[in-house]
């Protein structure tokens, strides 16, 4: 998708390529190509990219991948919502 | 049709009216969050042990792109239940998952139904689901297909292999149109309540109230609420690759300054230039709080992006809504 491009350097996206293992499956699932798999190791290739949808993390069998952990679909009220719900001290589970 | 654990309902390839007439009702909004169907094992066609076995989340909508596809091969369908929502949302709210897929395929005895040991998953299912994990919970492998049905042919015709573009989400003209319903149909609460406001606010004047002030102001200010709402949650959308911004709150206060513009151009005659001010600022503050609001839709907003663009957006829409409001309050006294 590179039409639509979001706010650059902001989303959460970091791979340890150390304990990266080459497997490929973040290749395999990231919906805006951001992985490439350079010899036996995965490399971000544009992290302006991620949208943080978190597949290759779920996906990374060795835990090297880290996206930002906040659950989320993304949508102002959403957000308000959550935010609300912290200064009340609550839990949200509500969505759009 | 027949297996050895049971009878198989076999889905038809092909959308009944009523299947059409349910697609309308849940794009506009009406029946969006009850539109689901039993979670377990379908078929299309005449299904043997070796045919391939699709996993989709059990809200309608996908399961009905899902089989559309299908009409020219026999295949297991394994519908996981995901509340009713769609593939990708519960894949991030973690009810499509690898758990819940272990728990359909053992509930369904798939494993005396096929002699293979292999799933195909939508490749949007991957937020929720460790493809890894699932052959020592459910003893079968996974495999990520293609991120759209139509794909899916040409992804099991070809060894299951799926290039670069099926694995690449788009964000089509097309595809942005459909999404307007419901952002629309989901601001009836609020315009309500706006309305309400609005007739309350319009009346007040130097008299202290009078409802046909309320009703001939009023209408003006419904009107510039109107215009927001199809600025923000159609135009806006629909145009957003060609709209100037990166930011949606941005893109939608550029949009509505023009719709804005032009709504006040048209009714030019019909008020005065505080009114006429305060009405712009409505406008332009309305349709960048519902153009924010789509980033939920997208295919390409990250959560962290959101979150920042709300801590701008956010001041500047209450601050420009505030100052509609000073403004509509004051013209009745001023002029």
């Amino acid at each position: 998708m590179k039409d639509f491009r979001y706010i650059d350097n902001t989303a959460i996206l970091k791979l340890s390529q150390e304990s990266c293992i080459g497997c490929g499956n973040c290749v395999t699932v990231c919906p805006h190509r951001v992985f490439e798999l350079h010899g036996k190791k995965a490399e971000i290739i544009d992290p302006n990219g991620c949208m943080e949808c978190g597949a290759c993390a779920t996906n990374c069998p060795v835990t090297a991948i880290y996206v930002n952990p906040d659950d989320g679909c993304g949508c102002a009220a959403y957000i308000i919502n959550s935010w609300i719900s912290k200064l009340r001290g609550e839990i949200s589970s509500k969505c759009c | 049709m027949e297996t050895p654990c049971g009878a198989v309902p076999r889905a038809k390839t092909s959308l009944s009216t009523r299947d059409k007439l349910g697609t309308l009702r849940a794009r506009v909004g009406v029946i969006r969050n009850r539109y689901n169907l039993n979670p377990g094992l379908y078929c299309v066609g005449s299904p043997r042990d070796q045919s391939p076995v699709l996993v989709t989340a059990n809200y309608k909508l996908s399961f009905d792109s899902l089989r559309q596809e299908l009409s020219t091969i026999d295949a297991w369908i394994l519908v996981v239940d995901t509340r009713g929502i769609n593939v990708w949302c519960a894949a991030g709210k973690g009810t499509f998952s690898d758990d819940e897929i272990a728990m359909q395929v053992q509930k369904t005895r798939l494993s005396d139904i096929v002699a293979h040991r292999e799933l195909i998953l939508p490749q949007f299912a991957a937020p929720g689901v460790a493809s890894y994990k699932l052959k020592k919970k459910c003893g079968f492998k996974a495999r990520f297909g293609p991120i759209r049905a139509v794909d899916l042919l040409e992804y099991l015709s070809n060894g299951q292999h799926a290039d670069e573009k099926m694995r690449t989400v788009t964000f089509t003209f097309g595809e942005r149109l459909i999404l307007t319903p419901v952002e629309i149909y989901l601001f009836w609460k609020p315009f309500l309540f706006i309305t309400l406001a609005i007739l309350v606010l319009s009346g007040l004047g130097p008299d202290f109230y009078s409802i046909s002030t309320a009703i001939n102001r009023g209408m003006f200010a419904i009107g510039a609420t109107i215009v927001a709402m199809l600025t923000g949650a159609l135009v806006t959308p629909v145009f957003l690759p060609w709209i100037p911004g990166r930011q949606f709150w941005w893109k939608g206060a550029l949009a509505g300054s023009l719709t804005g513009f032009g709504y006040i151009i048209l009714n030019n005659a019909l008020f005065t230039t505080v009114e006429a001010f305060s009405l712009w600022s409505w406008i332009v503050a309305g349709t960048s709080y519902l153009a924010m609001n789509f980033t939920g839709a997208t295919p390409y907003t990250s959560l962290s992006g959101v979150k920042k663009e709300m801590q701008q957006g956010l001041p500047v829409q209450c601050g420009v809504t505030f100052l509609a409001l000073l403004l509509w309050l004051a013209s009745p006294f001023i002029s």
